[in-house]
């Protein structure tokens, strides 16, 4: 196998007395969709904002492309080309498409020696237009703000922009959440687009058929440790909802096993 | 006031809405024009019937230009700061510090030595820039220090208006060396009638003094220096990254962090910018008068703010434009002109302008509702 695109080490996360992340390793590779499981509270967004740059680990190491990385804000995760969308999707709903693809890094036509520089708005549609063509996401029109867009529509623009500036790692938190049904088809069908591109993707979810739908593995949290790592399929809904709720625990077994040798 | 919603939402698109409805969101984008050309029609016919005076008369649209230079320009800068979910209080204020300051540079200049010409342009740079330090003030406290603009600028106006005070040394800023001519002189003049009838260039002629109601001034400076200030910040916020991230700041503040826009920086510039504007106000005003005035802002707040919203700026922010900001300007004199002149009492004029600042926001809020934006997705 390759070497992991995110490999996490021990890390740990505490919030003055509470210890929202337990002791975690985790490798992601190249070209493949990773489940995070858990029930509320179990730690999954706190592991995933550590790796996003907005909060720091207490104890452990993250390796990004080999390289040992600490991000102190979510732009700096960002420039290293890990892109978290968030179920707020971090949209400007009042912006257009290319508005948003573009935002933050707006093409620019320079004028009079770069004193007066404006935006390229028709470079910036056209390669939106690219992006989007890519993933085969298609909207009637570019030009209109995105809050008249559906809720997976708007989840395509993100993930457009996301493989647009050139994401090495995609992290959605619930991305199928409040969709409709034939929306959250169109979100896991670019989820699968994005690993045939070779972009890994951690995908944090409550819902056990997208689950079973689109990721190669899976790792399920508990009280913030890692109760088990498999592939997806080796495992049934019934065996997860176990680990989910702490009625199986890999590490236990382990450790007890331990105890006993 | 997120709907979860279980079938596929239709997205809203305009294109998918019945021909009568895209006709009523076309009507309501473009209402303000509307209502400001139904306006003009309405006091063309009705001031005549009550007057014998006419509505359209060069006389009367150079008067009404005029009238709302500050308007537009207390405007201009509001629409950056309402468009980024933002609100400025103390541009009125601003605006008269800015005549004090811009008075005091051109009278102590001149006293000092320096030609009109020089001591009004370095009358304007103590107007412009007196103006947007404030602004930028305003910008650090609101950007960095957290605390909400509306208190902000609050306190910032009461502080400007006593700053005012005190350096105007009672309200009026006097013994300033001629400059009306350069606040009241107009690009053209036209006389309608007589020996000397005709268009002439920069200078009136020197004429009768039962001649001078003959005398029609065309694009008074005032006015031409505001259409520049105008066609600048359209250009701004229209045309270039600032623009599209004072528009990302007020869509969802939050995006626009996360997507690496210096937010703290553009707010920072979209206050001193809104104080600037502002300040040219002020600096017009001292030109006009040939005096600086420490209370020449006071009342015009809340018109300019009326303006931006009547032109259809979102006080939520993220939505409006240049162009819709000076029509709203537009509509509030052209309003109160032609109720003058049906010799309807000053109240009235409150009344209905107050009137049309509901009735622009209740036509916004419909077309949303025609389009069926969701805004869920704003809302974190």
């Amino acid at each position: 196998m390759s070497d992991p695109v995110l490999s996490i080490r021990h890390l740990t996360k505490r919030f003055g007395g509470l210890t929202a992340v337990r002791d975690v390793s985790w490798d992601i590779f190249p070209g493949e969709v990773v489940a995070l499981l858990g029930d509320n509270g179990a730690g999954k967004s706190t592991l995933i904002k550590c790796v996003a740059g907005v909060h720091q680990p207490s104890e452990g190491e993250i390796f990004f492309g080999g390289q040992r990385v600490q991000f102190a804000r979510p732009i700096d995760s960002r420039s290293a080309g890990i892109e978290t969308i968030y179920q707020d999707l971090a949209l400007a709903n009042n912006l257009d498409v290319p508005a948003n693809i573009f935002l933050g890094r707006e093409v620019k036509r320079r004028y009079f020696g770069g004193l007066i520089k404006t935006l390229d708005e028709r470079t910036m549609r056209a390669e939106s237009q690219t992006a989007l063509d890519a993933l085969e996401i298609h909207f009637p029109t570019l030009t209109q703000p995105i809050d008249s867009l559906s809720g997976g529509m708007r989840q395509a623009v993100a993930i457009a922009r996301a493989v647009y500036w050139k994401a090495r790692l995609m992290i959605m938190d619930e991305p199928t959440n409040n969709l409709g049904v034939p929306e959250q088809q169109k979100v896991l069908d670019l989820i699968r687009k994005l690993r045939d591109q070779g972009v890994p993707v951690i995908l944090i979810t409550h819902t056990l058929p997208d689950v079973f739908a689109v990721s190669d593995r899976l790792m399920v949290m508990h009280r913030g440790r890692k109760v088990t790592e498999k592939q997806t399929k080796n495992t049934t809904t019934e065996e997860l909802v176990h680990y989910m709720v702490g009625a199986l625990d890999d590490t236990r077994e382990a450790s007890t096993a331990e105890a006993a040798a | 006031m997120t709907v979860p919603d279980t079938v596929a939402s239709p997205g809203g698109e305009l294109a998918k809405l019945s021909p009568g409805k895209r006709f009523l969101v076309m009507l309501s984008d473009l209402w303000a024009w509307l209502f400001l050309v139904a306006m003009i029609l309405f006091f063309v016919v009705s001031v005549p019937i009550v007057g014998s005076a006419t509505f359209v008369t060069v006389r009367n649209s150079q008067n009404i230009l005029v009238a709302i230079v500050p308007v537009v320009l207390l405007g201009l800068g509001q629409t950056f700061v309402i468009i980024s979910a933002g609100i400025d209080l103390s541009v009125g204020w601003v605006m008269s510090l800015a005549s004090v300051l811009s008075a005091l540079a051109i009278r102590d200049s001149f006293n000092a030595g320096a030609p009109v010409w020089l001591a009004v342009i370095l009358g304007f740079f103590a107007g412009t820039l007196g103006g947007a330090l404030v602004g930028a003030i305003n910008g650090v406290i609101i950007a960095k220090l957290k605390v909400p603009a509306f208190i902000v600028t609050l306190g910032s106006s009461f502080i400007v208006r006593g700053m005012a005070l005190l350096m105007s040394e009672n309200t009026t800023v006097i013994g300033l060396p001629d400059i009306r001519a350069y606040g009241n002189e107009s690009v053209f003049y036209y006389v309608r009638g007589g020996d000397q009838a005709g268009f002439y260039f920069l200078h009136a002629p020197p004429l009768a003094t039962n001649m001078l109601r003959q005398l029609d001034r065309i694009l008074p400076w005032p006015v031409v220096v505001t259409a520049v200030v105008v066609g600048i910040v359209m250009f701004i916020l229209h045309r270039t990254q600032f623009g599209r991230h004072t528009y990302a700041i007020g869509g969802n503040l939050e995006a626009a962090r996360r997507a690496g826009i210096p937010v703290d920086r553009r707010i920072i510039a979209i206050y001193a910018l809104s104080a600037c504007t502002a300040g040219v106000a002020g600096f017009l005003s001292t030109l006009q008068y040939g005096a600086g005035s420490a209370v020449i802002g006071d009342a015009l707040l809340l018109s300019s703010i009326a303006a931006v919203i009547i032109g259809g700026v979102s006080l939520f922010g993220g939505a409006g434009t240049i162009m819709g900001t000076v029509i709203g300007s537009l509509i509030i004199a052209v309003l109160t002109t032609g109720l003058v002149m049906l010799s309807v009492p000053a109240f009235w004029q409150f009344i209905v302008v107050g009137v049309v600042v509901i009735v622009a926001v209740l036509i916004d809020q419909s077309r949303d509702l025609l389009i069926g934006r969701n805004e869920s997705g704003s809302e974190t």
